[in-house]
């Protein structure tokens, strides 16, 4: 394993590093020490690693990443895994605003609570929340699912696309176009699935589902395919 | 953008520390606010029959010591100063509107940065390391401290659109954010003697909170009362003569972040400014709620929140 203290070296250096890791893998295992809440650590990995950051990370820690499986053992900054592809990011703390803004795929995992707009404008990413989320989580989801095992604040799902959300608490209030739907067989799975693939021990069938109503946007039956 | 960071003492045995606490956490917020930097600092009281007031000059040998003299002879006062670079902290056994007064009738040039029994306000043009290295921030003691490095958005790279703004005794706000009605809220609030120094949004926020404490609110009840009357995003920092506060508003798009120790409360816009503080892996650390007043006082017990 390689561990890398952030107090006595360059990020960049630590993320030249990591880069480097996609052309030819040298190292899967790293450890990376004193974030002291600096931005963008470990983004945009491209390669099976493991990272685990122990501390508080800044904002858009592991954002982009692809194939990479990043632990943050403490709190994240906005924007944890930002945009991420693939692979895995999970935060044994508390995640601030915007978490999975905008990430295509993987599975985000927060362990604790994550602020504002959780998965805001997410188009594929599993994002698992083990606390609640605040308001206006997956605002404009597109497409992936949105697990939240305590509340969820205002506007949950407000311009909603594609995007599963299940919550276990209660929901402050519904966005615009967001409605709740059946429970059904099928939700139950992929519900049981990712609770497991996050390591989290809740029973399936005390969550709610959350959908899109598609009165907001131009949705066609026939092309549901290619949502 | 800017940056907004503040620390409240609960271990009142670290108050020859606050200024080295704080300068790193200041210098921290550089990124976000590089054009000017300020904090208010609250400590070393003066009696009740006296009052403390922070003034500044632009030349930098302007005579602090004919000013004393004049005061003494104009107020029938006890006076006592010293001076940090272009900033001088006068102690007046008088009045803090006597003092404003004789200013304003003849020492237009004196800048009045702040008045009370416990707060002094340096803020300078510059980085955040600049204006700390200036004043020695490092060597100073007190209770508790907010500051602010400034990128300017709303208003010029002036004296006048540094933060920290005090509008009333004791009372200082820093702001990141902008407010969309101030121009509006700065004419209802003058209409009801509220004085403004500046053109920036940030002082009507300050302005605004004077007025609700001197109508008898209470921090919380003004607070509370601010987020009807104020329109716009916010991030603020409040420190008053016993307390400190942070509210944002309810969209909450500028950051904060919150740690609490036995030992002490600390707020900034990002953790990294609370990074250097002793026992942060050890402290409790949360994003502050939209629209929820966070809210210490001394005397008091723990949060009121």
């Amino acid at each position: 394993m390689k561990s890398i203290d952030l107090q006595n070296t360059p990020l960049r250096e630590l993320n030249q590093q990591l880069h480097q890791q996609a052309s030819e893998l040298g190292e899967p295992q790293w450890q990376v020490l004193n974030p002291l809440g600096q931005h963008n650590i470990a983004c945009g990995l491209d390669q099976k690693l493991r990272v685990d950051i122990h501390g508080h990370t800044g904002y858009f820690c592991a954002g982009m990443n692809q194939q990479a499986e990043v632990v943050i053992h403490g709190n994240a900054g906005q924007g944890v895994a930002e945009n991420m592809m693939s692979g895995s990011v999970r935060v044994k703390g508390n995640a601030s605003q915007c978490a999975g803004a905008t990430a295509h795929g993987g599975l985000l995992v927060i362990e604790g609570d994550a602020a504002a707009r959780c998965g805001i404008s997410m188009k594929g990413v599993n994002i698992v929340v083990g606390g609640s989320v605040g308001h206006m989580s997956c605002f404009m989801g597109q497409a992936g699912t949105l697990v939240v095992c305590g509340d969820a604040g205002e506007a949950l799902g407000d311009s909603l696309y594609e995007v599963h959300i299940y919550v276990a608490g209660s929901v402050k209030s519904l966005g615009a176009d967001c409605v709740e739907k059946p429970l059904r067989q099928e939700h139950i799975e992929e519900l049981t699935a990712l609770l497991d693939a996050a390591g989290m021990d809740h029973d399936p069938s005390q969550f709610k589902r959350y959908g899109s109503a598609r009165q907001l946007y131009n949705f066609s039956v026939d092309k549901t395919e290619s949502y | 953008m800017c940056g907004i960071v503040g620390l409240y003492l609960k271990d009142l045995s670290l108050e020859p520390q606050l200024g080295a606490l704080f300068a790193p956490m200041l210098i921290s917020m550089s990124e976000r606010g590089p054009d000017s930097a300020g904090f208010a600092i609250y400590g070393d009281e003066v009696a009740d029959d006296w009052i403390k007031l922070t003034l500044r000059h632009e030349d930098p040998n302007f005579a602090w010591q004919a000013l004393a003299e004049a005061f003494k002879q104009n107020l029938q006062c006890e006076v006592l100063w010293f001076n940090n670079d272009k900033v001088a902290v006068f102690k007046l056994q008088s009045s803090a509107a006597a003092a404003a007064d004789y200013l304003l009738g003849n020492h237009r040039d004196v800048q009045l940065l702040s008045t009370g029994h416990s707060i002094e306000i340096l803020k300078e043009v510059g980085t955040p390391g600049h204006i700390s290295a200036t004043f020695n921030l490092p060597g100073m003691r007190g209770t508790h401290i907010i500051g602010h490095t400034r990128m300017a958005t709303e208003s010029a790279v002036t004296m006048a659109g540094s933060h920290p703004f005090s509008t009333g005794l004791d009372l200082c706000l820093v702001h990141n954010g902008s407010l969309s009605n101030h121009n509006r809220l700065r004419q209802w609030l003058l209409r009801r003697g509220v004085h403004f120094a500046t053109d920036n949004d940030s002082e009507v926020a300050a302005g605004y909170l004077t007025w609700q404490l001197q109508e008898g609110a209470s921090l919380r009840e003004a607070l509370s009362q601010a987020q009807e009357d104020l329109d716009g995003f916010y991030t603020f920092a409040i420190g008053t003569r016993s307390g400190f506060a942070v509210l944002r508003d309810p969209i909450a798009c500028k950051p904060a972040v919150m740690a609490e120790t036995e030992h002490f409360v600390a707020m900034a816009s990002e953790y990294r400014a609370l990074a250097s503080l002793p026992g942060i892996q050890e402290a409790q650390v949360w994003e502050p709620e939209p629209a929820t007043i966070y809210a210490w006082e001394r005397g008091s017990e723990g949060s009121t929140q």
